[in-house]
């Protein structure tokens, strides 16, 4: 995210801050990837539930789950606790 | 001329006049643990809650680190917060203290001066106030328990400006002041409550992109001191320089405030000037100590010698230019430090006195005593050989032992 740095008269006191945090992209820090078995993968949403990123997204109308790759930081607890193994840790490189 | 408002005569120690200033001063939230020699305070207070005389939230918490960040936390809400500590528990709250500088949280503390452990000691000195130096925080010092009745109200005027939303320490010297039964007078608690008023907020712009009061509250969330790196921790930090530049006339302007209603002032609020005008020969000293030296001073003028006296009540913000300008006619300075600044060569507030004359037009001589550790008794007698010193080193012309430790045997 590019953006002017203020001067220290322009901003608020005490690091109040002005812009929200959705504009950081935090999925850049992670070295691995989630990556999905469609066929192996029983809709059970246990990963929407133990992602502590709030990343992994049910959508009732697909019945379907979705990655935000965007916010994901690539822990693997997902994966940990897929039931049936549907979703493996790649490296990032090796994901794309 | 407005007049004053009338007032009661009562006898109370100092950490008891200040636990009456805090009662009148409409404060929402005291968090606080006990600790020679600031008990007092935390005790009357807690009675004061008890017997429902105030409607304040006493929070009762496990150490002085926490008293500081329920604090913080409470002025971030937008509640005035007050809390009272002394030597080690001081020490223990360091690391908030500049937390409650950088969050602008105007708390306002009351600090019972005490020596720090090893060996143990529970008297005055100024060692704990003086190590939190840097901490960012305003620091008034009283010179007896009236003035620190009259300081505890002012702070929180000071605190909370708007141009400077800086907390305030307000120290009272430990046993001399804290634990000794003065006449106090004191202002009726409407007069207080009107002096102090209603906590103001600034706007700021928040994450959401509204502006809202610069508080913590669920209906305009905001998030305050999080993180910033080395793109913006630099520019906070001169904000909160600004916060102090802003003081020295603050801290004015409620002092000549106060006088309309108490009909008491402490100097300009910054500098107390004690036959300053014509002196030759001046010392500066902070607190308890500078009543005993008044009656020194006045002893030597009787005498004829030319002798004043600088107390220094604010020490942060260093009123920098009131100083230079009430010593511009002294010839020679001796400088008063209850505290010790090891391998420092000299103490805290004599380092400041040399640094501010370094660029003045003239420059007096400068002796620096460190007297009073631990509590020790400072009798007028070595006050006045403190002068005779001065003296001498006028007809020698010159500073034979610039750092000198006043009762100390051998």
């Amino acid at each position: 995210m590019t953006h002017h740095n203020k001067n220290w008269k322009e901003i608020a006191p005490a690091g109040v801050c002005s812009k929200s945090s959705i504009g950081f992209l935090t999925g850049d820090w992670k070295t691995y990837t989630p990556v999905r078995d469609p066929e192996k993968c029983t809709r059970c949403v246990l990963c929407v539930i133990f992602c502590p990123d709030g990343a992994i997204k049910w959508h009732p109308e697909k019945n379907d789950i979705e990655f935000d790759y965007n916010f994901c930081k690539g822990c693997g607890i997902c994966a940990n606790q897929c039931p049936t193994n549907a979703i493996t840790m790649r490296l990032e490189q090796e994901s794309k | 001329m407005q007049k004053t408002v009338k007032q009661e005569m009562t006898a109370l120690a100092g950490d008891q006049a200040v636990a009456y200033a805090v009662k009148q001063s409409d404060v929402d939230v005291v968090a606080a643990y006990p600790i020679t020699p600031q008990t007092i305070i935390v005790e009357k207070f807690s009675e004061y809650v008890a017997d429902g005389e105030v409607e304040t939230e006493f929070v009762c918490v496990e150490s002085e680190h926490s008293a500081m960040a329920a604090s913080i936390a409470a002025s971030a809400t937008g509640a005035r917060a007050f809390t009272a500590t002394a030597s080690a528990g001081l020490a223990l709250m360091h690391e908030m203290l500049f937390v409650a500088s950088g969050c602008r949280t105007p708390v306002v503390m009351a600090v019972a001066n005490r020596a720090l452990s090893a060996p143990l000691n529970i008297h005055g000195d100024h060692s704990d106030s003086m190590a939190q130096r840097d901490s960012g925080w305003i620091q008034l010092y009283a010179e007896n328990s009236q003035e620190a009745y009259d300081s505890i109200i002012q702070a929180f005027r000071i605190a909370e400006n708007l141009d400077v939303l800086l907390p305030v320490m307000v120290g009272l010297d430990g046993f001399t002041l804290s634990h000794t039964l003065e006449n106090v007078e004191t202002l009726p608690e409407e007069a207080v409550k009107e002096f102090v008023g209603v906590r103001k907020f600034p706007n700021v712009l928040t994450h959401n992109g509204k502006t809202a009061p610069f508080k913590l509250d669920p209906a305009n969330p905001m998030t305050m001191g999080p993180i910033a790196l080395q793109n913006y921790y630099f520019e906070f930090k001169r904000q909160q320089e600004e916060g102090m530049e802003h003081a020295v006339n603050v801290i004015q302007e409620v002092n000549n405030e106060y006088a309309k209603i108490s009909g008491r002032s402490y100097g300009n609020g910054l500098v107390e000037k004690y036959c300053l005008e014509d002196a030759e020969v001046a010392a500066i000293c902070l607190g308890s100590t500078a009543g005993t030296m008044k009656t020194v001073v006045d002893d030597l003028r009787q005498e004829g010698i030319k002798a004043g006296l600088l107390r220094l009540r604010t020490f942060r913000p260093l009123p920098v230019e009131e100083i230079r300008s009430a010593l511009a006619n002294v010839k020679a300075l001796a400088v008063m430090d209850k505290c010790m600044s090891f391998g420092g060569n000299g103490g805290p507030v004599f380092h400041e006195f040399r640094h501010l004359f370094y660029d003045a037009a003239k420059r007096p001589y400068i002796v620096n005593y460190i007297y009073g550790l631990g509590g020790r008794d400072t009798s007028p007698r070595e006050l006045r050989s403190i002068y005779e010193t001065l003296q001498g080193i006028l007809q020698t012309g010159c500073v034979e032992k610039p750092i000198q430790y006043l009762g100390l045997r051998g």
